[in-house]
C-alpha cells in the first residue's frame, strides 16, 4: 500500500518563478494493481510519479510505503528503497548508449553488491522471456524501437521490485508496440506487482487491466475512481 | 570495474586522446628526470677515481702552467700520499669546428708520435686506427700524429672528445718547457684530512688556486640539475597546457555524461556509487598513461641514450658522445611525479561528477 497525505510540491519556491506542481494531494493507491494517472501536460503527473519512487521530496506532506513514512528518510536510505522496491520504465526509455544490452540491464543491480555471476544470470533469464537474447550484446543504439522498449522493462525488472513505475510508456510507440506494452503490464500484474502508470494514451487507460484511474488536473486530483 | 570498462570504452576518441597526451607529459618530464639522475651520477662516479685536490697556479685571476718546483712542498705536508703534475689542453680543430680535450696520461702514454682519440673525434673527422691526424702547432708547424687506439664506446661520456698523448708531443704542439705543467694533482691518505691540507697549500704556496674533488662534482651537479631545470621550465608551459586540456576533458562533463549521471541515480546508484565509478574512470586513465609514459622514458634514456633530449640536455658542442646511460632511478622523483599527476587528474575527474551526482534524479524524468 502507498498512502500520500497532503502531498504538495512547489518548484522555484520563494522565486518570481515559483510554481505548484501538485497541491494538497491525498491518496492511497492499492498494492498489486494497475493504477494510471491521467491528466494533460502539465498536470503533474510526472512530478507525482517521481515523489512516489523517492526520486525527489514533496514540499509539505508525508508519503507512506507499506506504513512506513519515507518522505523524512535520508538520501541514503531513499536511494536504497529506489533501488530495491521500484522498477523504471521512462517516457525517454533512458537507456546508457555505448553500452550492450545487457550492461543496460545489469545497471540497477550493481550497487546490490551481489556476485556478478548472479545479476547476469538474472539479466539473461529476463532477457530470454523478453525475447531479447540475441540482442544480448549489442550497443542500445542499434536496436529497434520495441526491442528498445523491452530492454527498458527488462531493466526496470532486474532487481525484481514490487511497484513497477511507467512514465508515458506508450508516448514514442506505435499501435502495435502501444498493445505489446499494454501486454507486458498485464504480466507484471499476474506476477502480483504494483503497476503504476502516467499515461494520457487511451489505449493504456481504457485498457482492461486497469484498476484504477486517477485524473490529475493543474496539480489536483479531480476524480478518483476504483 | 566492467562496468568502468565498457563506460571507458564508450569515448575511445576522448579517452585515448587523453591518455596520449597524458603519456606523452609523463614521458618528456620522467625522462628528463631519469637523464639529468643518471648522468650526474655517472659523472660522479667517473671522478671517483679523480684525485681528490688540484692545485693550480694563478696570476691576476687567471690560469697558468704551473712549475713543477711547486711538487715538492707539497709533498712535504703531512697526509699527502703522492703529488704529480698533470698536462691537459685543449685544441680547436678548425675543420671540424670542434674542441679536443688533450691530456697527457699518468701510465701507458702512447707511443711518440702516436695518439689514442675518443669515439666523438673518429665519428666527426672520419679518422680510424692507423690514420693520421694533422694538428697546427703554437709555432704554426703541422704535426702528424697517428692514431694507435680509439677509446671503446663504454667510455664516452668522458672520452667522447679525448685525445691522449705523449707528454714529448704535447710539448710540440703547444710549446712550454719541461719544468712546468699545467697543474698538480694531490692524492691524500685521509679525506678527513683535506681541508687542512687544502689550507696547508694554500699558506705554503700563496700563488695558487686550489680545487678539491667535490667541487667538481657540486659543479657538475649545478651543472646538470640547471639543464634539467631549464628543460622542466620549458615544460612548465607544456604542463600548463595539459592541465587545461585535462580539466577541460576531465570536468566539463557533457550533456550526455550529465544525463549518465541523472539514468544512474534515478535506477537507484546512490552518489557514492557514481563517484566511484567515476573514479576508477580517472584512475585507470591517468595510471595506466603514467606506467606508459614511466616505462617509455625508461626505454627512451637508458635503451635508446636519450635520443630526443640529447641534443638539448648534455650539452657538447659538435661531439655528441654516444653512450648507454647506466639505468639509475630516484624513485622519490617517481613518487614526486606521480603525485604531480595521478592525484590532481583523479581529483579533477571526481569534483564535477560529485556535482552532477549530487542533483535530484528526477531531472531524468524530465528529459
Amino acid at each position: 500500500m502507498i498512502e500520500l497525505k497532503a502531498i504538495r510540491k512547489i518548484f522555484n519556491q520563494g522565486q518570481p518563478n515559483e510554481f505548484a506542481a501538485l497541491q494538497e494531494v491525498t491518496l492511497e493507491i492499492e498494492p498489486e494493481k494497475v493504477t494510471v494517472f491521467k491528466g494533460p501536460s502539465g498536470s503533474g503527473k510526472t512530478t507525482l510519479l517521481s515523489l512516489i519512487a523517492c526520486m525527489a521530496r514533496p514540499t509539505s506532506g508525508r508519503i507512506f510505503l507499506s506504513g512506513r513514512e519515507i518522505t523524512s528518510l535520508p538520501e541514503r536510505f531513499l536511494t536504497e528503497i529506489r533501488r530495491k522496491t521500484f522498477g523504471f520504465i521512462f517516457q525517454q526509455l533512458n537507456l546508457i548508449k555505448g553500452i550492450t544490452v545487457l550492461e543496460n540491464i545489469m545497471l540497477p543491480a550493481y550497487p546490490n553488491g551481489e556476485k556478478f555471476s548472479a545479476v547476469k544470470n538474472r539479466a539473461m533469464r529476463l532477457l530470454e522471456v523478453l525475447e531479447l537474447t540475441p540482442k544480448a550484446n549489442s550497443k542500445i543504439e542499434w536496436l529497434s524501437g520495441g526491442e528498445a522498449q523491452r530492454t527498458a522493462v527488462a531493466r526496470a525488472l532486474i532487481n525484481n521490485p514490487a511497484v513497477i513505475i511507467a512514465d508515458e510508456p506508450t508516448a514514442h510507440l506505435d499501435t502495435k508496440l502501444s498493445m505489446e506494452l499494454v501486454g507486458t503490464l498485464a504480466k507484471f500484474k499476474e506476477d502480483q506487482k504494483t503497476v503504476l502508470i502516467a499515461s494520457h494514451d487511451p489505449l493504456v487507460y481504457e485498457s482492461k487491466i486497469v484498476d484504477g484511474v486517477i485524473h490529475l488536473r493543474d496539480g489536483k486530483i479531480e476524480r478518483p475512481s476504483t | 570495474m566492467d562496468f568502468t570498462l565498457s563506460s571507458l570504452l564508450r569515448r575511445k576518441g576522448k579517452n585515448l586522446a587523453l591518455v596520449l597526451v597524458y603519456t606523452l607529459i609523463v614521458f618528456v618530464l620522467a625522462s628528463v628526470l631519469f637523464f639529468t639522475h643518471a648522468v650526474r651520477k655517472e659523472a660522479s662516479l667517473v671522478l671517483q677515481d679523480a684525485p681528490e685536490l688540484i692545485v693550480q697556479k694563478s696570476t691576476a685571476g687567471r690560469q697558468e702552467p704551473i712549475p713543477l718546483r711547486y711538487l715538492e712542498p707539497i709533498q712535504r705536508i703531512r697526509g699527502v700520499q703522492s703529488t704529480r703534475g698533470r698536462l691537459w689542453g685543449y685544441y680547436y680543430d678548425p675543420v671540424v669546428g670542434a674542441n679536443y680535450t688533450l691530456m697527457v696520461p699518468e701510465k701507458l702514454s702512447p707511443k711518440p708520435g702516436n695518439i689514442a682519440i675518443g669515439q666523438g673525434i673518429s665519428r666527426t673527422r672520419l679518422v680510424f686506427m692507423g690514420d693520421a691526424l694533422e694538428f697546427r702547432a703554437y709555432d704554426g708547424a703541422l704535426l702528424q700524429l697517428q692514431i694507435q687506439q680509439i677509446f671503446p664506446a663504454a667510455s664516452e661520456l668522458v672520452s667522447s672528445d679525448l685525445i691522449l698523448i705523449r707528454e714529448e708531443d704535447f710539448r710540440s704542439l703547444f710549446g712550454g718547457t719541461a719544468d712546468y705543467a699545467t697543474d698538480l694533482s694531490v692524492r691524500v691518505r685521509n679525506p678527513k684530512e683535506l681541508p687542512t691540507i687544502a689550507l696547508k697549500i694554500a699558506e705554503t704556496l700563496p700563488d695558487t688556486r686550489i680545487i678539491l674533488r667535490e667541487e667538481i662534482l657540486r659543479t657538475y651537479e649545478s651543472i646538470f640539475n640547471w639543464r634539467g631545470g631549464m628543460m622542466i621550465f620549458l615544460l612548465a608551459g607544456a604542463i600548463l597546457a595539459f592541465i587545461i586540456f585535462a580539466w577541460d576533458k576531465a570536468s566539463g562533463l557533457s550533456l550526455e555524461e550529465r544525463r549518465e549521471i541523472g539514468i544512474l541515480k534515478a535506477v537507484g546508484w546512490e552518489t557514492s556509487d557514481v563517484l566511484l565509478l567515476k573514479f576508477w574512470e580517472g584512475t585507470i586513465i591517468s595510471f595506466s598513461s603514467f606506467l606508459m609514459g614511466i616505462i617509455w622514458a625508461y626505454v627512451h634514456v637508458f635503451f635508446t641514450s636519450a635520443a630526443l633530449l640529447a641534443p638539448a640536455l648534455k650539452g657538447w658542442a659538435v661531439l655528441y658522445p654516444e653512450f648507454k646511460l647506466t639505468p639509475f632511478i630516484d624513485f622519490s622523483q617517481v613518487a614526486t611525479l606521480f603525485f604531480l599527476t595521478v592525484v590532481p587528474y583523479t581529483v579533477a575527474t571526481i569534483i564535477p561528477s560529485w556535482r552532477a551526482a549530487t542533483i535530484d534524479p528526477d531531472s531524468v524524468m524530465r528529459t
